[in-house]
């Protein structure tokens, strides 16, 4: 029972793991918290299920629709409401993410009903044997995802221009600038990633979750509180943050009974905001405001 | 041949008129030193040439290119980089990952390791801690690193704020000692900014004295070194 819920968590956990990688890199690099990540990747799944539903995709298909929406989504936030306020205080630009937030609900309310909507399984239903524990296969198939994702993120920011200009941004935006890297283009590309990895995020959870404009919110909060895991600034730190959460709510709720799981996430993120608020590796707000 | 001229450059920050009408010649080849004292406008100087400041008046002219309303962006494709004050290393990126960043402008590949295998013979330093994070290394090797990470972009002129602050003399003549080089060889021209007149002056052929925001005192810096009120304001007793 405890390897079946601990593999099961750790797979749920990798999927919180895209909205909370998302939440780090718009944050590192524009001082803003995205309320609308979940938002994205809820109208991605949207997307993702009229592509199957209405239009006949595959599903692999469906996915790529939903990633290209995504990204031109994230990049489309970015160009039409954040630049134009780039340079506000954080409250401002947090506030802006409120209302994309509330836009993207009422939008997705709007085409396609405020009713919670199942997503096909895109799997074989029958449980696998791994390691002794009895676990879906779906299970397997979103961590296998989460950890190609993760690799190619890795691959993007060690060995890429852009990826090391990104975080040359990170780091010191007004020295990039005299390097020649276009910081605003590099912004552009943070949100493009976030669309990218909310389009994941969005698609493989709508199996487990079903779809609705509510579908993501939870999610979100719980992939926040895993960015805080690394200081919203480490990617590693916001991984191991999210697994922690997912296998910890899921171990909770398979011992304590099912009403504990939310409780567990929400009670890590109060105790990690008391004793850890710069986050659980004790990673400093590094640059100097 | 000029190869960037400053004529009556004024610029301020907000009510502080950082710079007053500063006129300035700079010799394709040479390597031009800008003394004076803290708040002179030694700094604004070079941050109008690069792009960060705006310039309120007067003209910047680069190799015949009006540079006034550039981007920094736009002025680094010129040809013009800076190795900037306090060095501003990217703390979190390895020593190869900063010096390739200094590369971002050009994509003709195979020069670019050209220059990354010249820069690393320069500095061995840098060769031997390519893989440590830029924030890991002592001031010198910094230094060393934003200089290394300028001379990545192949500047036709490279800007120098303060390359000696913080560091012990023996590392502040070898830098200087490396720069000369890189002028002869490459022919490189040079603008440094420097609160130490002395090493300032040896290593370089012409020099500006600025005091609040104006040019007070120019001269070849043979004669600057001479020259009785420039030992006494600048060169300490």
């Amino acid at each position: 029972m405890f390897g079946q819920l601990f593999i099961s968590g750790l797979a749920t956990g990798s999927l919180y793991a895209l909205t909370a990688v998302a939440v780090v890199v718009v944050f590192r690099n524009t001082r803003t918290i995205n309320l609308a990540q979940g938002d994205f990747s809820m109208i991605g799944a949207f997307v993702a299920l009229v592509l199957i539903k209405s239009f006949a995709f595959n599903y692999y298909f469906a996915l790529a629709g939903s990633v290209v929406f995504c990204i031109g989504l994230g990049i489309l936030a970015e160009r039409v409401v954040m630049r134009q306020i780039a340079d506000s205080d954080w409250l401002t630009l947090f506030t802006a993410t409120l209302g994309m937030y509330y836009i993207l609900h009422g939008v997705a309310g709007h085409f396609w009903g405020r009713d919670t909507k199942a997503f096909p399984l895109t799997f074989d239903p029958t449980p696998i044997n791994v390691f002794g524990g009895i676990i879906s296969q779906g299970h397997v198939v979103n961590m296998a995802w989460a950890a190609a994702i993760g690799l190619v993120l890795f691959i993007f920011f060690k060995y890429t221009k852009q990826g090391i200009a990104m975080r040359a941004v990170t780091d010191d935006p007004e020295t990039a600038a005299l390097m020649g890297i276009p910081v605003r283009f590099i912004v552009l590309l943070t949100w493009g990633m976030a669309g990218f990895l909310a389009a994941f995020a969005g698609v493989l959870i709508a199996p487990i979750i079903y779809v609705s404009p509510e579908m993501m919110d939870e999610v979100l909060i719980k992939g926040y509180v895993a960015a805080v895991f690394g200081g919203l600034y480490s990617i590693p730190g916001a991984i191991i943050g999210a697994l922690l959460i997912g296998i910890c709510e899921n171990l909770a709720g398979g011992y304590l009974g099912s009403h504990f799981k939310t409780v567990t996430a929400f009670a890590m993120i109060v105790l990690l905001l008391a004793f850890r608020p710069h986050g659980l590796f004790g990673i400093q707000k590094r640059r100097e405001v | 041949m000029t190869l960037l001229r400053l004529s009556n450059l004024e610029a301020s920050y907000g009510a502080v008129r950082a710079l007053q009408g500063v006129s300035m010649d700079v010799a394709e080849g040479a390597v031009v030193a800008v003394l004076g004292a803290n708040g002179a406008g030694k700094s604004t100087t070079l941050k109008a040439i690069s792009g960060v400041v705006k310039p309120t008046a007067g003209e910047i002219e680069f190799d015949g290119k009006r540079l006034n309303g550039m981007t920094p962006n736009q002025i680094v494709r010129l040809g013009i980089a800076q190795v900037p004050e306090g060095r501003k290393i990217f703390k979190d990126l390895t020593v190869a990952e900063n010096l390739r960043m200094g590369a971002y402008a050009r994509s003709d590949k195979a020069e670019i390791s050209k220059d990354l295998d010249m820069i690393l013979e320069l500095f061995p330093r840098l060769s031997e801690r390519a893989k440590q994070l830029g924030g890991t290394l002592s001031g010198g090797e910094q230094q060393m690193l934003a200089i290394g990470r300028g001379l990545m972009a192949r500047p036709r002129l490279l800007l120098l704020d303060e390359p000696s602050l913080g560091l012990a003399p023996i590392i502040i003549a070898d830098i200087f000692a490396t720069l000369r080089k890189i002028n002869e060889e490459k022919r490189m021209t040079m603008l440094v900014v420097e609160q130490n007149a002395n090493i300032a002056l040896k290593n370089s052929s012409f020099g500006y004295v600025l005091q609040v925001g104006r040019v007070a005192v120019e001269g070849v810096a043979g004669d600057l070194r001479q020259n009785k009120e420039v030992i006494e304001s600048y060169m300490g007793a």
